[in-house]
């Protein structure tokens, strides 16, 4: 097999154009869909660590799952934000969601 | 070290993985945006089989691609009219540097002096694995993962009313 360090650098890439996405980009929905990224490189860190380091244990595959399951509920809820916010503001842009600011 | 299938698929695969997020981050049309995100996680699933993580995998298409993906094109959709942003991005050079410098702090500081100099940790310490059948025991076991199995489940049942309720449209809207 490859060693370890491959799945550490592409999930590193990934990671940091998750994070580019996140900061930079201006329409909400781009913003959630580089959090999935994100969540998707730290899903293959844990896969990848379970699988060379640990392999006896159940531990890896189950943490990956529940990262699964988070990752799903927030996709939902964050989905349903911006679709709430859309109609009230006709904005998908979050900077401009502000009625809380101080 | 010698060019094995498992390598190519590797590379391949990888490849994948980081054209679809170069597409998911860049792209001006966000339909397509989804598009590349199904490409990118793709990838990922198939990075799973290659860690004989076969059901993740599964899981990886089903979830990820079959419903997360579809979620965002639906979103895409109803927030069409405004999708095709005039800028796409804000203080883009800054967010350039700070994700370059993430990265490098990465590799730098944690993937190069712990997994790349350490010889033990290069390939896998048993070629014997845990199977589906261990996972799916273990979320039926008491000892092992049943009650965070059950709290998953809670979660995800209060987040699909959750989203109901955020997202339905109510008469006395402000």
């Amino acid at each position: 097999m490859v060693p370890l360090w491959f799945y550490l650098i592409v999930a590193a890439a990934l990671f940091s154009m998750g994070t580019f996405g996140v900061l930079s980009r201006r329409n909400g929905v781009a913003v959630l869909m580089s959090v999935e990224l994100m969540l998707n490189a730290v899903n293959i860190n844990l896969v990848a660590f379970w699988r060379y380091l640990t392999p006896e244990k159940i531990n890896g595959m189950a943490f990956a799952a529940f990262v699964f399951v988070v990752a799903a509920a927030e996709a939902a809820v964050g989905l349903a934000i911006i679709i709430s916010v859309y109609r009230n503001r006709h904005s998908v842009i979050p900077e401009e969601a502000d009625t809380l600011r101080g | 070290m010698e060019i094995t299938i498992i390598t190519i698929a590797f590379i391949v695969f990888s490849l994948i993985s980081l054209v679809g997020a170069y597409g998911v981050v860049t792209c001006h049309n966000l339909f397509r945006g989804t598009i590349w995100l199904m490409v990118s996680l793709f990838g990922a699933a198939g990075m799973f089989v290659l860690l004989s993580a076969p059901f993740l995998a599964a899981v990886q298409v089903l979830v990820y691609i079959g419903a997360i993906a579809i979620l965002f094109t639906f979103a895409v959709m109803l927030t069409r009219s405004v999708s095709n942003l005039k800028t796409r991005f804000n203080r883009l050079n800054i967010n350039i540097a700070a994700a370059v410098a993430l990265f490098a702090l990465l590799v730098v500081g944690i993937i190069a002096p712990v997994f790349i100099s350490n010889p033990n940790l290069q390939q896998p310490i048993s070629t014997v694995t845990r199977t589906t059948i261990d996972l799916g025991e273990s979320f039926g076991s008491g000892n092992s993962f049943a009650l965070p199995f059950e709290v998953a489940s809670l979660l995800l049942t209060a987040t699909m009313i959750g989203a109901i309720v955020i997202a339905r449209e109510t008469d006395d809207e402000v």
